[in-house]
């Protein structure tokens, strides 16, 4: 609750936000070019197999100097048994 | 003798490249080197006076390009060290007046001559950026720990890499440790888990910069001068010497950088 109190450091302001702008900066994809690439990817995946639109999460994450696409798009399970749930990694 | 090219860029302007070209290419000629530097930002001719070197100026680049005179005419030797030679930009012309290929012949012919060329880049990412790193073997990326200078060097980082001439190795510049400290500068380590690339230099903040800079002597022939320690150690890295980094960070740095030397 400390930051409540106390302000942010403005070095993290700066990296945070460096953080981002570099990947846009990188990969040339905007925040609404990004949202409009889930929704596709939505949509086709949708077309073979049921998930949740609500629960997918798609980012642009960074390893060195290069970037990935990272999509966490978990499945509904219709009639399965529970437990196993693809799509997500365990812990 | 083959010469070794090193093109200091850094995308945004003021962040100390042409100090430190002054400065590098000083402390690589005191080693016994030989060494030319380049100001490759024409019509903004500045390494002359940091170098102290401005009134002896017959000939400059564009001359030399063009055919004006020959290349031992345009290097102006330096009055403290015999060994270091300038050749300046042209004041009254713009960068068009020089082409990439152009620079790739002139150091061609210069690589003869000396141990070392040292080309300043103007700011920017254009005509002027091109011809000071189409002869480059190497390229040091300049940056301060502040947003708009480190954005700009990544975008400089990665054209680059995408002309083939990375990896760049990378120098910050201006580090204010007190400020980093109280948590209002990006430290050194936030700095490269940003960039991602390799670090050649640190350089304090110090408002001797600028006197150094007024009296036209660059700090590396100041030997009680942290920032002409640090350029020191800039110069012995390129000349391929480990160099350990000065205590201006936390041991955390110094074990990162040891372990970053491994991988």
């Amino acid at each position: 609750m400390n930051f409540l109190f106390r302000r942010k450091k403005s070095a993290n302001s700066a990296k945070e936000r460096l953080q981002l702008v570099l990947i846009h900066d990188r990969t040339d994809l905007t925040p609404a070019e990004l949202d409009s690439l889930k929704d596709d990817l939505i949509e086709t995946i949708s077309r073979h197999i049921e998930i949740d639109p609500m629960a997918v999460t798609i980012n642009v994450t960074q390893d060195g100097r290069s970037q990935r696409l990272v999509a966490d798009i978990p499945l509904r399970s219709v009639g399965r048994r529970r437990g196993r749930e693809p799509g997500r990694a365990a812990g | 003798m083959t010469a070794k090219v090193v093109t200091i860029a850094s995308g945004k302007g003021g962040v100390g490249k042409t100090t430190s070209v002054a400065n590098i290419a000083v402390a690589l000629a005191s080693h016994g080197q030989k060494v030319a530097c380049i100001d490759g930002d024409i019509g903004l001719r500045n390494l002359d006076v940091v170098l102290g070197l401005e009134n002896r100026i017959v000939y400059d680049l564009v001359d030399l390009i063009e055919g004006r005179c020959r290349l031992r005419q345009a290097m102006i030797r330096d009055k403290r060290l015999p060994e270091l030679y300038l050749i300046p930009a042209a004041q009254t012309r713009d960068k068009t007046a020089v082409s990439p290929s152009d620079m790739v012949r002139l150091c061609d012919e210069l690589r003869q001559e000396v141990d070392w060329i040292i080309i300043d880049s103007p700011a920017g990412i254009e005509r002027g950026f091109k011809n000071a790193i189409a002869a480059a073997d190497r390229v040091l990326v300049m940056t301060i720990p502040e947003v708009s200078a480190v954005r700009d060097a990544d975008r400089v980082i990665g054209l680059l890499d995408a002309e083939e001439k990375g990896p760049a190795a990378l120098v910050i510049n201006r580090l204010d440790l007190a400020m980093v400290k109280r948590g209002d500068m990006l430290s050194v380590e936030d700095v490269l888990d940003l960039l991602a690339v390799e670090l050649i230099g640190i350089i304090p903040e110090d408002e001797n910069v600028i006197v150094a800079s007024n009296r036209g002597q660059p700090l590396a022939l100041d030997g009680k001068s942290k920032v002409g320690q640090a350029f020191q150690n800039i110069a012995q890295r390129l000349m391929g010497e480990q160099i350990p980094f000065m205590e201006l960070e936390s041991k955390n740095l110094f074990q990162r950088l040891l372990g970053r030397k491994k991988s």
